[in-house]
């Protein structure tokens, strides 16, 4: 599969290329859904091809290929560097790249069990089992179990000498409960929205006792149709880590990919409310507030051992003591913004190019904990695990529900609450961060579903985060 | 390029007697050329094949993908899906597989975007960017052909095949963005110029917006906001796997909807796009959904029509197992009115161009959040009278759409862009009485 890169790469030189890399790939997933005990979709599929870019002037021109024969990947490389020749009707300044470091290497992700040597019929039966367990409680109507699998081998070659090939194993899954009453639904899910993720294999899931939570869960799903509504106020807001998570993803996360800060996804996923001019300088949060994007953390959904363009993973401070100070990077963009290629650049196949992606992007742990935040709160509110994400096209005006929370009162937990919401703007927000747990409340969440570029691309991203405490914020926004 | 339909033969001749089995088997050249700061600076392409595979052995299913078309590749497609089936328990609600039905015969093709080159892309780019006559634009031009074809083990043999062109952007000032969005089935129709002047005159009267407080206001919706809320619609109410797990808000027969209000999905029309198929080989044609403010329908895959006792709408796609059966060929029926005359009959509102980042907080009530982006202006005794600062919503799209509500369609019937992507839905300009916004986007 080298030999394929390759290929790709001398089509695109000889076609006039002034850089070129290529990835040649095999992947193969499998997706298990499970609904009130019956199998929803069993699927297992692969896809191999190569993709390549080239660099002419001031653009990338890229071509992907389902062929797996050096005709096909050198034609590819040559239609990668026709178009990119046909960007400069519309040109710009030319394309600078960053230098890094060139590198043959191999990397395997660490795992226990691979996901896909675990029998088909033992994972069905666990899924089945825990929506069994679900639908013992009254009221749910809904009993929802999946699982999925990513074994991705990539051979990277660049025109500058690289040759890395990468075997990424992910495995995850979850499952949630629905009760319906005549008007409204409720939902709870675990271990979050849509499951948790990780590199790794079946240990992940077995980790995660599935089938020792369901019950709880769908008993949590039935309480909420009795409970009485989020009350609209200002108070003290307590986010459940896998919330916290999202919010970092996304009021964070993308609005320090280096790419939409320059305006190069201004017209789709948005820009930023940050300033290139105010790097280093700009308030972000509270001193709590410590985030690094690291995609070296063993296990989390964004670790690797290179990125798409070949740079090594590496640990980068995003924002320190609230400070921002950090973005997220690829060759191109930080020779633009004059800063250290972060090695954050990924494709989420063969077939697409690699963009500026989030890998690990999470809060550092604090020193408290849940327990001792809840204590330490006279009035507020407990918000845990996602319903709803909204934020604008600069990532500062967000709006969250979750599908659960509790009212907080003189340091006790008290009645459950539904359709909880909050809303908010970033930097003000960060700044009531006033407390922070973390020990073993510290957890890197994945999400499996982040989308970007057009054509739309979707990328795993791990984001770590503990219960976290946030001070005057508006909560029970509805229409 | 392969041949779909020799590749989806040869796969249901290995199959044999083996199992039920439909193939669904598509080839093609997807290529976007995007722009940002005025210059194109990410150009792709893209020839894409799949191969899926859904097999039933004594009603046990599994299903599974390739993305090659040599024997081996497909054997083992087969083998694995077989495999994986036969360890799979009995699914009691495996609807069977299409028996042999013709389709319409319709094609939205056209050779032109079939083999469009970077350069014509770059072309239609290049007018709209220099349509801003300075502004900062960026946005993209797209063309995809592709043809599918579909055979089962019952006999079912369809093919069909589809181009699609779309120049969308924006031009932006340093304060301000405009949008224009333009889809068709062929690229000459495209015009970047036109698109482009509308862009940077939405983001030119854009500045110096100012807010205006939280509250409900009379509104003007563009095609494109006025598409977003339609396929959510589609996707979380008039799909028969929301209706038969008790998510939807979907009362058949009932007058739901106001008056002026008629949605039906229509994948045969002329000037539309795609294929007179869905993926379980079920011919596609026009289903009404709200005809005149009442209920009349609901999409259906072989699966949810078996379980309501119906036949199938033709709306599976490879993600219905999940999702459910989804209308998509969206066809909001138009007014006579040019949109200045439903803005001359507002005192007092909003005009939207478009929406962004919008979720549903609870499907049944269609209660949805999101945001105004790239054109939000005040209208006043008639008049647009300035721009106004984004602004968040919290607002139940049942209910805006509701009896009494719609005061207004245009007869700017369009492909307009929405929340799911291009394509999908063909939207006027409406104008409601009421629309819920529940902060502005900068705080």
């Amino acid at each position: 599969m080298f030999d394929l890169a390759t290929a790709a790469v001398e089509g695109a030189l000889a076609a006039g290329a002034t850089y070129a890399d290529a990835r040649s790939m095999l992947r193969r997933d499998e997706a298990i859904d499970v609904l009130n005990a019956r199998v929803q979709r069993v699927d297992r599929s692969e896809s191999a091809g190569v993709g390549v870019r080239a660099l002419i002037g001031s653009s990338w021109g890229f071509y992907a290929v389902a062929d797996l024969d050096h005709a096909s990947a050198r034609d590819a490389g040559a239609m990668a560097a026709a178009i990119a020749k046909a960007s400069a009707e519309v040109p710009g300044t030319p394309m600078p790249l960053a230098d890094v470091p060139v590198t043959e290497d191999t990397y395997v992700t660490p795992h226990v069990e691979p996901p896909f040597d675990v029998p088909l019929s033992e994972k069905v039966d666990m899924l089945i089992g825990v929506t069994e367990t679900m639908l013992e409680v009254e009221g749910i109507a809904l009993a929802r179990g999946s699982l999925q699998f990513w074994e991705s081998d990539t051979w990277f070659v660049s025109s500058q000498g690289h040759r890395i090939h990468q075997k990424i194993i992910e495995s995850g899954g979850g499952f949630d409960a629905t009760a319906i009453a005549e008007s409204e639904t409720q939902r709870r899910s675990y271990p979050q929205s849509f499951g948790q993720f990780e590199t790794g294999g079946y240990e992940v899931i077995r980790r995660w006792d599935f089938p020792g939570n369901a019950y709880r869960i769908a008993v949590e799903a039935s309480q909420l149709l009795t409970a009485a509504d989020c009350p609209s106020l200002e108070t003290s807001l307590i986010l459940e880590s896998s919330q916290l998570a999202l919010q970092i993803h996304e009021s964070v996360g993308h609005a320090i990919e280096l790419d939409r800060i320059l305006g190069w996804e201004a017209a789709f996923a948005g820009t930023s409310h940050l300033e290139l001019s105010k790097l280093g300088s700009h308030r972000y949060g509270s001193g709590l507030m410590n985030i690094t994007a690291d995609a070296t953390i063993p296990g989390a959904l964004g670790t690797f051992g290179y990125d798409d363009e070949g740079t090594p993973a590496q640990r980068v401070s995003m924002v320190d003591e609230g400070i921002w100070v950090g973005v997220l990077s690829g060759r191109d963009s930080a020779a633009v913004a004059g800063v250290a290629p972060g090695g954050m650049v990924r494709g989420d196949s063969y077939a697409r190019l690699p963009m500026v992606r989030m890998t690990n992007v999470g809060l550092l742990a604090g020193d408290s904990s849940l327990e001792e935040i809840i204590a330490e709160t006279s009035r507020g509110i407990y918000m845990a695990t996602n319903r709803s994400w909204s934020i604008d096209d600069k990532r500062l005006n967000f709006q969250f529900g979750c599908e659960i929370a509790w009212e907080v009162e003189n340091g006790k937990l008290g009645r459950m609450l539904k359709n909880p919401t909050y809303t908010g703007i970033t930097p003000v927000f960060w700044g009531g961060l006033d407390m922070l747990a973390g020990g073993d409340e510290w957890v890197h969440w994945g999400t499996p579903n982040c989308g970007k570029g057009q054509p739309m691309q979707v990328a795993h991203t791990g984001h770590s985060a503990a219960p976290g405490r946030f001070s005057n914020v508006r909560v029970g926004v509805l229409g | 390029m392969i041949d779909p339909h020799a590749i989806a033969d040869r796969v249901v001749e290995m199959i044999g007697d083996r199992a039920e089995a439909e193939v669904v088997v598509g080839a093609g050249v997807s290529a976007l050329t995007r722009f940002a700061d005025s210059f194109i600076h990410q150009n792709v392409g893209n020839a894409y094949q799949d191969v899926s595979l859904r097999v039933a052995v004594d009603g046990r299913v599994a299903s599974g993908a390739v993305d090659r078309s040599d024997d081996e590749g497909l054997m083992n497609l087969v083998d694995n899906t077989l495999e994986v089936a036969g360890l799979m328990p009995v699914d009691d609600q495996w609807p069977g597989l299409a028996s042999p039905a013709p389709a319409a015969e319709v094609e939205h093709w056209d050779d032109v975007t079939a083999s469009a080159s970077p350069e014509e892309r770059a072309a239609v780019v290049k007018a709209f960017v220099d349509a801003g006559q300075g502004y900062e634009a960026a946005g993209y031009c797209e063309t995809a052909a592709g043809a599918t074809a579909f055979a089962n083990t019952l006999g079912q043999r369809l093919s069909g095949r589809s181009t699609r062109a779309t120049v969308d952007g924006i031009h932006r000032t340093a304060t301000s963005a405009g949008s224009a969005h333009q889809t068709g089935p062929g690229l000459a129709a495209l015009d970047g110029a036109a698109a482009g002047k509308l862009a940077a005159d939405r983001a030119r009267r854009g500045m110096d917006a100012y807010d205006i407080k939280p509250g409900e206001y009379e509104v003007v919706l563009g095609p494109e906001a006025v598409a977003t809320m339609a396929i959510f619609l589609a996707f979380y109410g008039f799909n028969a796997k929301q209706v038969l797990e008790g998510q939807s808000f979907v009362d058949l027969g009932a007058q739901q909807f106001d008056g002026a209000l008629s949605i039906w999905d229509d994948p045969l029309a002329e000037g539309g796009l795609g294929i007179p198929f869905d993926t379980e080989g079920t011919p596609r044609v026009p289903l009404d959904l709200i005809r005149d403010g009442v209920t009349m329908g609901i999409t259906h895959d072989r699966r949810t029509a078996a379980r309501l006792g119906g036949e199938s709408t033709g709306h599976a796609f490879p993600g219905s197992a999940l999702y459910g059966p989804i209308a998509a060929s969206l066809v909001i029926d138009a007014g006579d009115d040019p949109v200045e005359h439903l803005i001359a009959d507002v005192d007092r509102g909003i005009y939207v161009a478009t929406f962004n980042y919008c979720r549903v907080l609870d499907p049944k009530s269609q209660v949805v959040t999101g945001l105004t982006r790239n054109g939000t202006f005040m209208i006043e005794n008639g008049r647009m009278t300035g721009a106004v600062t984004n602004m968040r919503f919290t607002q139940s799209f049942v209910e805006a759409f509701g009896p009494g509500r719609v005061l207004g369609v245009a007869d700017d019937l369009r492909f307009a862009d929405c929340e799911f992507g291009a394509g999908m839905v063909q939207a006027p300009t409406m104008r409601l009485a009421g629309f819920n916004f529940t902060g502005g986007a900068d705080g």
